[in-house]
């Protein structure tokens, strides 16, 4: 009996996870006659792929702007983090946690309160409206989140390993190349999906950094096509539909490292 | 040697604090100083010449009544996506937490709208409300009650300028959309939370004949209260920075019902050019996410320190 009652509401609840997903779906295959307004809540009657298509030709070059910023400024920031996990949990200095506490609180700023800055300064070094531009600025407000989540990893190796690389006379860097670097790959995991997710994801910087639509990334692009006065509701959900689709392919292989990125956000690893 | 690692770590970590020193504090600081300032118009700024005003664009915002509207609507928002968000994460959280066949299913499925982005949300729960008031508009939720004769239950939605007292009741489709988003993510926290509950603290319960409810609100829920805490702090600060959802699902809409602070700076800055108005607006949001974060910060690198 009290089984029946948990099954009951974990369905209820995904009644209204789901909802969302099915009018996705169901929108983004039904053909253009129908797409009327009475239509909404139906299946399609003729899956057809035509509404999907024409997203990809309306979308397809800002996806692939998405690419450009998101995988160099993952990888950037995931290295940048390493090395900064590595000096912070393991090299001693004064001030190092007060130093670590004015760094972190960057990862939770409104960015609106440097955003005029931020685009004074990237027009001044003529990266305003750049892809490059979008992954500087991406780089730099990632290394909080990213140097958290290396800290909080090698915080848990145990500190005679480093110290034991140093009586071997390895220096500084061999000692993070030979001994942390290698037992890295989770972090590195949980990091780079963290990125990855947030920046395909962002929206802020993308519609104020970049200006010329060929430019845009997709989540700004998406938000313009759904803002133009067209009626083709199926085209609409495809490009929803695309622009979630890298991210919830990453989460569906790696849900695991996604969830420990996620817990890491909340500061305490 | 040890001399030498602690030269070499410093300056490996000194391009990351120095540009975190520049792009954080430097740019806000500098956005203090515009806010302080004349900028309110594209030649003013050419111009360059820097007036000092005082607080004068404050208090123009505080007697504006758009952003009057917005910090109302800022407050109800978080109310109710806070305790939407709570609510739901934990009852998601004890029903998976049964362990029952088919769990592991409904917690990805509960956490997977995380992996999408808020302007993805917006798009498509804009349409699942879409009061279908203007012509080809589509309607969503309207249709379906028209469908099954609840007629009197169709309503304007986020189009809607009704208000109980200063409560847009337009923010409800937001609210109901970012709690769809984040509560799963809640759940994850206290998930964590309820595995990190040694077990004999449960058995010991149960040997003195606690019911499996009073355990839950005796035992567990007072041993979750820093989960509370950091979920109550984190979903918080997002609440009032939030942009990318209102933006893509209904922008201010007609009186303004579901503007925030975001959506004003936004359009002060890109779109007319007030740069000295929407820099306090910016620095207005920082300090309502300052005074909720900066505590937390705090106490957790103290807390770490034990």
């Amino acid at each position: 009996m009290k089984k029946i009652f948990t099954y009951f509401f974990l369905v209820l609840i995904s009644l209204y996870i789901l909802v969302p997903l099915y009018v996705l779906l169901a929108t983004t295959f039904k053909p253009l006659q129908e797409i009327g307004i009475s239509d909404m809540w139906k299946l399609p009657k003729d899956w057809s792929l035509s509404g999907f298509i024409k997203a990809f030709q309306k979308l397809g070059p800002n996806l692939k702007n998405s690419f450009y910023l998101t995988i160099p400024a993952t990888i950037i920031s995931a290295f940048i983090g390493s090395i900064n996990g590595y000096v912070f949990s393991k090299v001693k200095f004064k001030y190092a946690n007060l130093i670590f506490a004015i760094i972190l609180f960057g990862m939770f700023i409104p960015y609106q309160s440097i955003l005029f800055p931020l685009i004074r300064f990237l027009q001044s070094i003529k990266l305003y409206g750049t892809i490059s531009g979008l992954i500087l600025v991406h780089v730099v407000y990632g290394i909080p989140i990213t140097t958290l989540i290396f800290r909080n990893y090698y915080s848990e190796v145990p500190n005679e390993l480093v110290e034991a690389s140093y009586m071997d006379g390895a220096g500084f860097f061999k000692t993070y190349t030979k001994v942390l670097f290698p037992i890295s790959i989770p972090a590195f995991v949980v990091v780079i999906i963290w990125q990855f997710t947030n920046i395909w994801n962002e929206f802020l910087f993308a519609v104020t950094v970049t200006s010329s639509p060929d430019k845009q990334p997709v989540t700004v692009a998406l938000v313009n096509l759904a803002g133009s006065q067209v009626v083709e509701w199926n085209v609409q959900m495809a490009g929803a539909l695309l622009t979630a689709l890298p991210t919830l392919v990453v989460y569906v292989l790696l849900g695991k490292y996604f969830i420990r990125g996620l817990l890491a956000g909340s500061v305490k690893g | 040697m040890r001399k030498k690692n602690l030269v070499i770590g410093i300056s490996v970590v000194a391009p990351s604090i120095i540009a975190i020193a520049i792009f954080v504090y430097g740019f806000i600081t500098w956005t203090l100083r515009v806010s302080f300032s004349n900028w309110n118009s594209f030649s003013a700024l050419l111009k360059g010449e820097y007036k000092f005003v005082g607080l004068r664009n404050y208090i123009r915002l505080f007697q504006d009544t758009r952003f009057q509207t917005d910090l109302w609507n800022t407050l109800f928002f978080t109310l109710f996506f806070l305790f939407g968000t709570i609510a739901l994460g934990i009852v998601m959280a004890i029903l998976v937490d049964k362990g029952l066949k088919g769990s592991r299913l409904f917690q990805n499925l509960f956490l997977f709208p995380m992996a999408i982005s808020f302007v993805v949300t917006g798009t498509v729960w804009s349409w699942i409300f879409a009061p279908g008031n203007l012509p080809n508009n589509p309607q969503g939720l309207n249709l379906l009650f028209q469908k099954l004769g609840l007629d009197n239950l169709m309503w304007g939605w986020y189009t809607s300028t009704d208000s109980l007292g200063h409560f847009n009741l337009a923010l409800i489709p937001v609210i109901i959309a970012a709690v769809w988003q984040l509560s799963g993510y809640t759940m994850a926290m206290y998930l964590a939370g309820l595995r990190g509950i040694p077990n004999d603290i449960i058995e010991a319960a149960k040997v003195d004949g606690a019911s499996e409810w009073k355990i839950f609100w005796r035992v567990k829920m007072p041993l979750l209260t820093p989960i509370t805490l950091s979920a109550l702090i984190i979903l918080g600060h997002i609440s009032l920075k939030i942009f990318d959802l209102v933006f893509a699902m209904t922008g201010s809409g007609p009186n303004f019902v579901t503007d925030v602070p975001a959506i004003y700076m936004f359009e002060l800055t890109f779109r007319s050019n007030r740069y000295a108005m929407g820099s306090a607006i910016a620095i207005i949001m920082l300090l309502f996410v300052a005074i909720v974060i900066v505590p937390y910060l705090f106490s957790s690198m103290r807390g770490e320190k034990r």
